[in-house]
């Protein structure tokens, strides 16, 4: 088994508010995240795939069509975007870097045929990140 | 759920000073098992600490465990026990157990095992850039 990682970088958008929470409650809860306005991020994106290298092409998937992959499924619906309101799959959901990675990886699983995706891991910052792993056997 | 375990990673920075040694060796096994790290008034690192927790994601705030929660606990476990310390000296738990960096990650776990707000998954810990240390505790899971 080998384990091969795309990295790719967006910059987006967000703001956390609950609007079941009162004014006073999300400022509690959310701090600073929850300014009217929003802030941004460049998020960095670690999408790891493990699989065996096929044994004419040496490879576990052809890293072109993983780069499409996340041109098309990330890329174009993420960057520049502000999530809470240009990503559907992120309605109705606070858009911390958990509920990012696990929308990123529901996007990317069923896409994802040569090999198995292996884990999701999405940077905030430096120094905050978000990692997703199949849930089940072995985990 | 949705077939889907998220973590929350946070990476934390502290200094402090260790020096590997111990009186069950002789001076001179010592020198040989432990290099300049033996030397007699020990020496420093910068050391990074990511810290990974697992839990159900809050629907009400998206969030595993309020960073500010996590942020502060591992302050008070952590960063105010090691930071611009000596681990020898300073740190009842290296006393008498030689402060390596698998060990320093075997007590940074047990004292973040202790976070009430989700369960710890991992402590990985940068010596320098080229060295880092893991430990999962009992969590221990195939990785693959």
């Amino acid at each position: 088994m080998v384990l091969i990682t795309r990295k790719i970088e967006f910059s987006a958008s967000h703001l956390y508010h609950n609007p079941a929470f009162s004014a006073e409650e999300n400022r509690r809860v959310f701090g600073k995240c929850n300014n009217p306005h929003g802030h941004g991020h460049n998020y960095t994106l670690e999408v790891t795939v493990a699989g065996e290298p096929d044994p004419v092409t040496g490879m576990v998937l052809d890293l072109k069509e993983l780069k499409e992959i996340l041109e098309r499924e990330v890329m174009q619906r993420m960057d520049h975007r502000f999530l809470n309101y240009e990503v559907a799959e992120l309605k109705g959901q606070i858009p911390t870097c958990e509920n990012i990675a696990r929308v990123i990886w529901q996007l990317l699983d069923p896409k994802i045929r040569q090999g198995r995706l292996h884990r999701v891991r999405l940077y905030e910052s430096a120094d905050l990140f978000a990692d997703c792993y199949r849930n089940g056997a072995g985990n | 759920m949705t077939g889907v375990k998220v973590e929350l990673g946070r990476r934390y920075r502290f200094a402090a000073s260790h020096r590997l040694h111990t009186d069950r060796l002789s001076e001179e096994e010592n020198v040989r098992v432990f290099g300049k790290c033996a030397n007699p008034y020990g020496h420093g690192h910068n050391y990074v600490l990511e810290v990974s927790v697992s839990g159900d994601v809050d629907p009400a705030t998206g969030m595993i465990a309020n960073l500010a929660d996590l942020d502060s606990f591992v302050e008070r476990e952590v960063i105010e026990v090691f930071d611009h310390h000596s681990m020898n000296e300073d740190v009842a738990a290296f006393r008498d157990v030689v402060p390596t960096t698998e060990n320093l990650c075997i007590e940074i776990f047990k004292r973040l095992e202790r976070f009430p707000k989700a369960k710890l998954e991992r402590v990985r810990v940068q010596e320098t850039s080229n060295n880092s240390f893991e430990h999962e505790g009992e969590n221990e899971r195939e990785r693959l």
